[in-house]
This record gives structure tokens, sequence and C-alpha cells, in this order.
């Protein structure tokens, strides 16, 4: 920095006063500067669009045509008059605790393996995450015959075993088993590692006054490993929900036609958006399904932060 | 574990709780889960290797037979010799631009990446580091929006970009995405615990402009952080599927798309459809026999404090 200060050396008195100025607007708004694209993007893409979604839900209004004339309500009455709504919406929820509630318990149990004085420590947690790398549209490719009714591999293993065949798209229950396996798939691992960060986190003189008690490995589990991961748990179960809510990449490409299955089987909530809006053109309604589904998530995702608040207190206090 | 080896333990771990000098972690770690864990928990974490791994080895063995591998009754477990030709017919249909897409998932990625990159330091730098009016009220919003489902917001969003005549660009990709409220948030926790403010105030002292100081002290201590977020904003982009999708059309996809597209095109023979998967898994694949140490490190460092 030396140069600099050779450069304020012959400065007259005037330059000074003015560099001055020029630096206390430098500072005061600077910060202000930096963090805007953040909030003109937010603003853009984000803030405005939800707002506006409200604005076209209540219009007619045609993807090629546009906005037409005010309708009120008749979007969303409309849209919960529809059967496919409502079934959209119980697949969605059922799709979402098909993987959510599995998934936890999994990243938990792989999370406490990991957590253990591992040879090849590094080796063990990459190999976690390997699934993270492919992408849902992959995923479900790939599922998707793994799956098949005629020929899969699993049904072709459920008969080895004497098991019959599985309807994985035509059963409704099964379908979403199957999708929620890709979810799954994908994300177990990815949540193991956050789990095992926070339990890394855990002092380990908890465990180790519990094991002087006399507390055994499952009981420690239990009464320390998860009271103490409460944030984490939060965390990862608000990521699940949020996500998982909007689920599309997977029950889109688990047949070739996207549409969610003859009888609406894995119909999700997204999906039905896309084929309301790009499927119908029909984009009133289609705004109204987005609104509808954005209210559920702001719901759930409070539901969930009182309950995981509740059970990991609860567990605390044992 | 015996009561002589655990109150053995027990006396390593205080002793290195009091010297200052003994390696805590490691004194730690043996002292809670002293024995070394069975073949038990490698054989269980060998079988969630192999479940990582089999479903691209079987779209391998699939990918590298023919329209009627699929339904084989008895799967051979070495993979067939057909795998370049089935590749073949994924990158020369016209009606899935396999090449195209690459290049558009390439320029895509890597422009979102720079860019949330480079914001989000700036941001970061500043709610780490800078006074400023309102600061708390700020940084609450930034992270209480990473709970908002934007991707709702996509009614709108295509319409403004019909709008400006931007769909089926990459621009319409692109520019939804240039800074991300998990980036901020990211480089602000690291930002704030990794650079002294010492230096900053130092480089002020010399005379440093506020862009300057940010140039040459905050953005190459953040250089471990921004790397990271690059690598996660990398996959994120590139995996991304339902905006893509929306807002693309045929002849100018990305990758996802493109493969979306392959099935719609391909069903009928699913030996090129998972070809075309192993095709498009290889780029990420190649990154992750890289950085996966860097992904794990990551997750493991950053995600865990919201």
């Amino acid at each position: 920095m030396t140069t600099s200060t050779l450069r304020v050396k012959p400065r007259t008195p005037r330059r000074i006063a003015f560099s001055q100025q020029v630096g206390r607007w430098d500072i005061k708004f600077s910060p202000y500067l930096y963090i805007s694209p953040f909030f003109i993007l937010f603003a853009v893409v984000g803030l405005f669009p939800l707002l506006y979604t409200g604005w076209v839900s209540l219009h007619h209004w045609d993807l090629i045509a546009g906005e037409g004339p005010w309708v009120g309500f008749d979007n969303f009455s409309f849209v919960l008059g529809q059967q496919q709504f409502w079934i959209a919406l119980r697949n969605t929820f059922s799709i979402f605790l098909l993987s959510a509630v599995p998934q936890i318990v999994f990243a938990l149990l792989i999370a406490a393996v990991l957590d253990t004085n591992l040879r090849g420590r590094t080796f063990w947690r990459m190999s976690v995450l390997l699934p993270y790398i492919i992408m849902p549209v992959a995923v479900a490719l790939i599922f998707g015959q793994l799956f098949g009714d005629k020929y899969g591999l699993i049904n072709g293993i459920l008969g080895h075993v004497g098991i019959p065949p599985i309807g994985w798209h035509t059963d409704a229950f099964s379908s979403q088993v199957a999708i929620a396996t890709m979810v799954n798939f994908r994300w177990t691992g990815y949540n193991a590692l956050i789990l095992l960060a926070g339990m890394q986190a855990i002092p380990r003189d908890l465990y180790e006054s519990a094991a002087i008690d006399g507390a055994g490995r499952v009981r420690r589990f239990f009464s320390i490993t998860i009271p103490q991961l409460r944030p984490t748990l939060i965390f990862v179960i608000i990521t699940a929900t949020i996500g998982g809510l909007q689920i599309f990449d997977e029950p889109r490409l688990y047949d070739q036609y996207g549409t969610g299955g003859a009888d609406h089987q894995w119909l999700t909530l997204t999906i039905y958006l896309y084929n309301l809006g790009w499927g119908q053109l029909d984009f009133g309604r289609a705004a109204a399904v987005a609104w509808l589904l954005f209210l559920i998530i702001v719901i759930i995702g409070l539901i969930n932060l009182a309950i995981t608040r509740r059970i990991a207190s609860n567990e605390g206090r044992i | 574990m015996t009561a002589t080896a655990e109150r053995g333990a027990r006396t390593t771990a205080k002793s290195a709780a009091t010297s200052p000098r003994a390696p805590k972690p490691r004194a730690r770690r043996r002292s809670v889960v002293s024995d070394r864990p069975g073949f038990l928990v490698y054989g269980f974490l060998a079988v969630i290797l192999l479940g990582a791994l089999f479903p691209l080895y079987w779209s391998l063995l699939i990918g590298s037979g023919d329209s009627s591998t699929i339904a084989e009754q008895n799967l051979s477990w070495i993979p067939g010799g057909n795998f370049i030709q089935n590749a073949l017919s994924v990158v020369n249909n016209e009606g899935v631009n396999f090449w195209k897409s690459l290049g558009n998932s390439v320029i895509v990625s890597t422009v979102v990446s720079a860019s949330v990159v480079l914001f989000s330091t700036l941001a970061g730098y500043a709610f780490a580091k800078l006074r400023f009016r309102g600061k708390r009220g700020l940084l609450i919003f930034v992270i209480a929006t990473m709970a908002v489902p934007t991707q709702l917001a996509v009614v709108p969003l295509f319409i403004a970009m019909s709008d400006f005549g931007w769909t089926g660009t990459l621009g319409a990709v692109i520019v939804p995405a240039l800074v991300s409220a998990f980036g901020v948030f990211w480089m602000t926790q690291y930002i704030g615990q990794a650079l002294p403010d010492e230096l900053i105030e130092a480089a002020r002292v010399d005379g440093a402009s506020m862009i300057r100081t940010f140039w040459s002290v905050a953005l190459p201590s953040a250089r471990p952080a921004a790397a990271m977020l690059a690598l996660f904003t990398f996959i994120m982009t590139w995996t991304n599927f339902f905006w893509p999708f929306i807002v693309l059309n045929n002849s100018n996809p990305t990758l996802p798309v493109s493969l979306a597209l392959l099935q719609a095109n391909y069903f009928v023979d699913y030996s090129i459809v998972l070809a075309g998967v192993i095709l498009a898994t290889v780029p990420l694949f190649i990154l992750f026999v890289f950085a996966g140490k860097q992904l794990v490190a990551g997750i493991m460092s950053g995600a865990v404090k919201g």
C-alpha cells in the first residue's frame, strides 16, 4: 500500500476535502450497493411474480391471448371444485410423507454410523453423497424402468421370492412409493451429512457422563443425540418440506407421457399446475393452483416447526 | 468396554482438557467411542455404497445392450457391446439436440455460478463486516426468503419472459438465478468468521477505497467458501429441470430438458434412453471424483447453521 501513501502527499487541501467527501459517500453507500443485487433480483423475479400470481389468478388469462376479464375467485372455485386438484393434493402429501419420514430416519441412522471412528472416513462420506450428483431427471428415467410393471428388475426380484408383480405404474400407492424412492435415493445421503455435522458439534462430555451413568449406545442416541440435533433436524425437515411439496421432475418423467398417470395415480400439485398452464393454456387457473400450493407450504412449514420443536424438547426431558 | 478402560479413557479426556497443548479432538473422540467399529458397520456402509452405484451400473448394463435387453429375464452382469452405438443414437438424434444441450448446460451453469459467487461474496462481505443502518433486519429478510417457494411464481415469470421476448433463450434461465439467498447467507457466515477486522482496517488506513478493500482483502480471504459455493451452485443449476423445461423450447434445451426429450422420442428402446442417462451423468461424475471431498466438507460446514 506504499503507492497510495505516496499519492496522498502532493495533494492540495481542496482536493483532500473533495476526496474526503467521496470517501464518506463511499463508506455510507457502498454496503447498500453491495447487497443491492440480491434485493433487486429477489424483488423482480421472486416477490413481484409471487404477488402478481395473485393478480393473474383473479383473471381469465390465456397463455396466448393474455390478460382477460376480471373473474374474481372463479379460478379458485373452479380448481377447488375439480376432483383432480384433490387427488393431486392427496398424492403430493402421500409422496411427501413416503419420502420425508423414511429419509430422515435413514439419514439419522447413516449419520450415526458415520459418526463412529471409521477407517477411510472421507471415502464413506463421499460414497453416501454420490446419488446427489445424478440429476433428478436421470434418476426418474432409471427408476421408472427399475420399477417397470412388466419387465422391471424389482418385480423380477420379487417374482423370485414368490411375490406376485406389483403394478408400480398402475396402482396409486405403489407408484407413489416408487417416486418417493427416487427422492430418497437422491437426498438421504445429503441429509445424513448435514445431520453428521450436527452430531459432531455435540459436546462429547455429554456422552461420557451418560456412559458412566450406564446408558447404552441406543439410549445415548435417543436421549442425547436426537435432542441435541434439534436445530439441525428442524433445518432438514423444513428444507425437505419446501422441496418435497413442489415435487415435479420425478413424477413428470416417471412414464413417457408425463401427465401423472392415466388415472392421476401420481399426479402432483406442481404437475397439475403445469398441465393447467402449459397444457390447457389457462394461466388464471394455474396461478390459482400456485397460490393454493404456496399457502399450503407456508402452513405446513409452520406446523412442522411447531411439531419438531415439541418432539425434540420432549425427548430432552426424558 | 471394561470399567478400567473406561476410566482410563476418562482420564485421557480430562488431561486433554486441562493441558492446552494436547491434541484435543483426537483425545476426545477416542474417549467416547474408543473401540473401532466392527465389520457390521462397514458392511452396512458397503451396502449403501452399492445401493448408490447400482442404479448407474444397471443403466450401463441396459444402455450397452439393445432394445430387448430391458425385457431380459436373466440379465448378464457384464455390460454388452452396444454402448457406443446407443450413445451415437443419442447424440445424433435431431430431436434431442444433445451436444447443444450439453453446451447450453455448461454456459448456464458456469455463468450462474460465477455471478452467484461474485454477488453473494459482495453482499456477504457487507453483511459480515460493514456497518450500515438496517443491516440486521435486511439479513433476516434474506434468510427468510430461503423459506419462500419462489418456484411457484413461474406463471408471471413466464408472462414477463414472453413479454421481453426471452422465452427460448438462455437468458431466461440465467437471469433469475444470478444471485441466491443461500449464497448470501453462506458467504456472510464464512466471511464473518474467516476475515479479521484488522485486515480491513489496515487496508482502509492505507487509503484503499471500499471496493478496493473488498477486491484485494475480502475476496482473496473468502476463496475457500467461494469455491464451495461455486461448486454447489454449479450442481444445482446443472440438475435443475422445472424452469428450463418451461421456458426453453426443444430446439435450445439444457441437458435435463434434452434427457426428457430423449424419453419422449425413444420410449420404445430404453437401451438408448439409459445410454443417454449415462452420458448425461458423466460430467458431474467426473466433477464428483475430483471435488467430492470439497462437497462433503461444504455440506458439513455450511448448511447446518440454518
